[in-house]
């Protein structure tokens, strides 16, 4: 093991890399070149948790198939994989709010079947949401016993527990604060609480680190190292490589709902784990010949937008307040307005696929809201066909030709109880064939349904059943078969094939590349890496609300967009060959904007936007 | 297609008559309890039906109730809970009262100036929510209800003797409204007399079917119910939206107390009928927000109505009036557990069959092609 500082202390180093620079991490070094605490774990140590043949559906997808899983004691076991893979599936699975339609979970060597999360709490699992759940006005201590007053009451026993499990693994939690005035991490360690103190054996993070500052992603991977030593076992899902090289004993990726494998750190770089992650087996969906044309379509200038301010849940940020409160947060980073898009400058012409790569949430949600008129633009312009659109509300948008494949088709796509032909109608409700003038045209609607059910191939018995009753690719066909009946100019296509079957994918890249052709410019976001450079022409990656680096689609690799998306590379990537070194490449930029042998290019800020 | 059309309307019965048998079960429950006969009192209030006189009190009263439950459908279609009609029909009533008193028009004109007066009177009130709501994000639940108070007491303080009103005996009205303005009714000879208005409310169902389902505002509408952000990403804007949908729901509550007003008080006063507007709650509830089945709603809660008063005088044993009251109260409960019983096996039972169809048309196919192949 070539100088195992430790893990402790390589994280911490690595905590520190955003902060200061220069000491770049050498967290993905440490990563793939020693085992970090695998190695004080891997005598034989039993299974706490097996999950076998796991198979879930649900009605027209299996979100979870033949899913294998064992999670060893005193280990921290990730599960990475891409959104929509089915890892939150299988956890609900392994925490008992779903059941399995096929496959064992074995506890301690023993099967279980939990019907409610109560079963998997009294088995000693214990789970930790993404989205912590307090309720504010109340203490930690009444936090932490609601619920289960009947382990220590809730005085004095309850508050020496808490005492007692706070001081063995390190947490730092008062019982006495009041959780409205306590921060994120200090949430999340009570959340953690709050599971041990049901007397979890088995802890799930769901996606822990998403909401943290690295220092605080370091003290949090500190706690969970206590955990381990204590030989509990922890359950971490996550998609960010470079957290999950650091902190895991094994990683299991799961990728279209089953796990494709499971490594060990040590053996592992994060190229490989990317590309087990993305799979690159997939049909390639190259585009042929250019069509790109000078004709610019779409063009976007400076566009800023504020996050909205507080816990609101985005929509009601008002215009008037957010600049005032975001000058000031401009380079403070725990500011309440943050920027969630920052001087977002670019142009799509006709004929154009303009892809944006991106860790998500990274801006690409307030980017597709802020195009289609669902978010106001703080300050920029958008231009669309050489008009101003920047003040335009959603329907104008759309009317002028503004074709939208939304990221969330359930929520922004679809009304799922309403039937097919109604479906048709959404989004295009003033247009022809689904209304004349004032008066809904319900025959001419349905006609074009069936059309659209023909020529895109959903598969449905008729156009009366509930959008709800399609499979996910089917559903996609139909948005998408909605959306390029009204002959759009422009589209913004942001997931336009996820959770959906590799033979409905390569549908929809036929119907996005046929459009193309005819002088359609669309807006393509993707966490599949291999579609974003098989269909762009030209490529942008998005990181923390700026468009940080560009590169062409022909000569880049997924690794290296990969390495722009954390933020380590910008300006312009250039592929660079040189045979085994090119690895080594990916992993030194990774290592932060400051790492000085960074072989992109580190082009002018400007070049990039 | 045929199969899913019938589908849909076994559907749509299913829920309303699993919540009526358990309601009219629950209810011989309670009589048992109280060591009354279960079953009588059914066919004491069915008789009474068979009596003209009844039958023209309870059309007349689902009429009444139709318009208002009408109103709070509106609001249901897109999520929104106008819990005022009760406030907004009154002040509507009390306002076209006040006005057809002191205006005279000929009856051409009057009525539908009467008319304008409460939809606009509704409108207003109803609207003040809708504002809030859209402005500073205040429930309508919320406002809507104090709404109702303050409607209470507005009317208190404009029918006093000093503002618009006139002492009549022991009550207090706003006077006689011109004859111009009385909306003539169908004589049915000893039985007495439809109010002609119940014809407006039947307009108002078919008018309410023809928004909804055949124009462009009533999909939006819908689309905003059905989903929120499905229908903003579809650019429906929601503010304009819920504003909208709050002032018709206003403006036809406005009509509700309108029946009663023109068709036979002809003015408004202390004893002028309240409480339609949660009645209608109830109504549009077990309507399922649909025309037809609102109007076989408000029929069944008028029978109730209509018919149990006669339950007190029953011989030889009487039974509580309040009777129906308790069903009304269970038929609710029953309504909202089996409507969403329903609507999820529905759903289910349909994401099933498709699956199964599709798999069928699947199988054909290889087959087909396996034979193909040989």
């Amino acid at each position: 093991m070539p100088g195992t500082p430790g893990l402790r202390s390589s994280s911490r180093s690595r905590g520190a890399t955003r902060v200061d620079g220069p000491f770049s991490k050498e967290c993905a070094i440490d990563a793939s070149s020693s085992p970090p605490l695998a190695a004080r774990s891997q005598p034989p140590s039993t299974v706490s948790v097996e999950l076998a043949g796991i198979t879930k559906r649900f009605p027209g997808v299996v979100a979870n198939h033949d899913i294998h899983l064992s999670v060893r004691k005193g280990t921290v076991h990730a599960l990475v994989g891409e959104n929509g893979a089915g890892k939150s599936t299988l956890m609900k699975i392994l925490y008992g709010m779903q059941k399995p339609d096929e496959g064992t979970i074995a506890v301690d060597g023993e099967q279980v079947a939990f019907a409610s999360p109560a079963d998997a709490i009294a088995r000693g699992i214990g789970m930790v949401h993404q989205h912590f759940m307090l309720a504010d006005y109340l203490t930690v201590l009444e936090n932490v016993v609601l619920g289960s007053e009947k382990l220590h009451g809730i005085g004095a026993a309850a508050r020496a527990r808490i005492k007692e499990i706070s001081d063995r693994y390190g947490l730092g939690v008062r019982p006495d604060a009041l959780v409205e005035d306590l921060g994120v991490a200090d949430r999340q360690r009570v959340e953690i609480l709050k599971v041990l103190y049901r007397g979890a054996r088995i802890l799930i993070l769901d996606e822990p680190t998403a909401v943290l500052v690295p220092q605080e992603v370091d003290a949090l991977f500190d706690n969970l190292r206590e955990l381990k030593a204590e030989g509990l076992s922890v359950i971490f899902i996550s998609h960010k490589l470079g957290e999950v090289l650091s902190v895991a004993d094994e990683i299991t990726v799961i990728r279209r709902g089953t796990t494709v494998g499971t490594a060990v750190p040590a053996e592992i770089t994060s190229r490989q784990l990317a590309e087990m992650m993305v799979g690159s087996e997939l049909p390639t969906p190259e585009t042929a010949e250019s069509t790109v044309t000078d004709k610019p379509v779409l063009q976007v200038e400076g566009l800023t937008v504020y996050a909205a301010g507080g816990a609101s849940l985005g929509e009601t940020g008002t215009v008037g307040e957010a600049p005032a409160a975001g000058s000031l947060a401009g380079d403070a980073a725990g500011g309440d307005a943050k920027r969630v898009l920052d001087d977002v400058t670019f142009t799509i012409h006709a004929g154009e696929v303009m892809g944006i790569a991106g860790v998500e949430g990274n801006g690409q949600t307030e980017l597709v809201d802020a195009l289609i008129g669902l978010r106001h633009a703080d300050s920029g312009t958008i231009r669309f066909l050489g008009e101003e659109i920047t003040s335009w509300p959603t329907r104008r948008r759309r009317e002028r030709g503004v074709g939208h494949i939304p990221e969330d088709r359930h929520r922004h796509g679809l009304l799922l109880e309403a039937p097919l032909w109604e479906n048709r109608i959404l989004g295009h409700v003033t247009e022809k064939p689904n209304s004349k003038g004032f008066w809904l045209d319900p025959k001419g609607a349905q006609d074009d349904t069936r059309r659209i059910v023909e020529e895109y191939d959903v598969r449905t018995p008729g156009i009366d059943v509930t959008a709800a009753s399609l499979s996910g690719g089917n559903q996609q066909k139909l948005i998408v078969g909605r959306e390029m009946s009204h002959k759009p100019r422009f589209l913004i296509a942001a997931h336009p094939t996820r959770g959906v079957d590799v033979g409905a994918q390569a549908a929809i890249w036929d119907q996005i590349r046929e459009a193309r052709r005819e002088g359609l410019a669309v807006l393509l976001i993707s966490a599949d890496l291999d579609e974003l450079i098989g269909l762009s022409d030209t490529l942008r990656v998005i990181y923390d609300g700026r468009l940080v680096a560009d590169a062409d689609p022909a000569a880049v690799t997924p690794e290296e967009l990969g390495s722009a998306m954390t933020g380590a590379a910008s300006g312009h990537l250039e592929h660079v060959e040189h045979g085994h070194g090119s690895e080594e490449r990916t992993e030194r930029a990774e290592r932060g904007p400051a790492a000085p042998a960074a072989h992109t290019e580190a082009a002018p800020e400007d070049e990039a936007r | 297609m045929k199969k899913f059309d019938k589908e849909r309307v076994l559907l749509a019965v299913a829920g309303p008559v699993i919540a009526l048998v358990a309601a009219v079960v629950l209810t011989s429950f309670v009589l048992i309890a109280s060591g009354k006969n279960p079953i009588e009192p059914y066919t004491l209030m069915f008789e009474q039906a068979g009596f003209a006189d009844v039958q023209v009190l309870i059309i007349n009263q689902a009429g009444v109730y139709y318009l208002a439950a009408l109103a709070v459908a509106v609001g249901f279609r897109m999520n929104l809970f106008n819990i005022g009609v009760d406030g907004q029909y009154r002040l509507a009533a009390m306002m076209t009262a006040v006005v057809g008193a002191h205006v005279s028009l000929p009856a051409a004109l009057q009525i539908p100036f009467l008319m304008l007066v409460a939809v606009l009177t509704g409108a207003f009130w109803a609207g003040i929510a809708g504002v809030l709501k859209v402005t500073r994000g205040v429930s309508e639940v919320v406002a809507t209800i104090m709404l109702n108070a303050i409607a209470t007491s507005l009317i208190g303080y404009l029918t006093l003797t000093e503002v618009w009103g006139q002492p009549l005996g022991n009550n207090q009205t706003t006077g006689v409204m011109k004859e111009s303005g009385w909306f003539p009714g169908l004589d049915m000879g000893d039985a007495g007399e439809i109010y002609g208005f119940t014809v407006i409310a039947v307009l108002a169902g078919v008018l309410y079917w023809l928004v909804l389902n055949r124009t462009r505002f009533g999909f939006d509408l819908r689309a905003t119910g059905a989903s929120e952000t499905a229908a903003a990403a579809s650019g429906v804007d929601a503010k304009r939206m819920v504003l909208t949908a709050m002032l018709i729901s206003g403006g036809v509550a406005g009509l509700a107390g309108l029946p009663i007003l023109l068709g036979d008080a002809h003015t408004y006063s202390l004893s002028f009928p309240t409480g339609l507007g949660f009645t209608g709650i109830t109504i549009a509830l077990l309507g399922r927000n649909n025309p037809v089945g609102i109007a076989f709603a408000a029929l069944l809660v008028a029978f109730l109505d209509k018919a149990s008063p006669a339950l007190d005088y029953a011989t030889p044993v009487a039974y509580d009036k309040e009777i129906a009251v308790i069903m009304q109260g269970l038929i609710v409960i029953a309504v909202v557990v089996s409507y969403e019983a329903v609507r999820v096996w529905g759903l289910r039972r349909q994401q099933r069959r498709v699956g199964a169809e599709l798999a069928a048309a699947a199988a054909n196919d290889n087959s087909q092609k396996e034979v193909a192949a040989r």
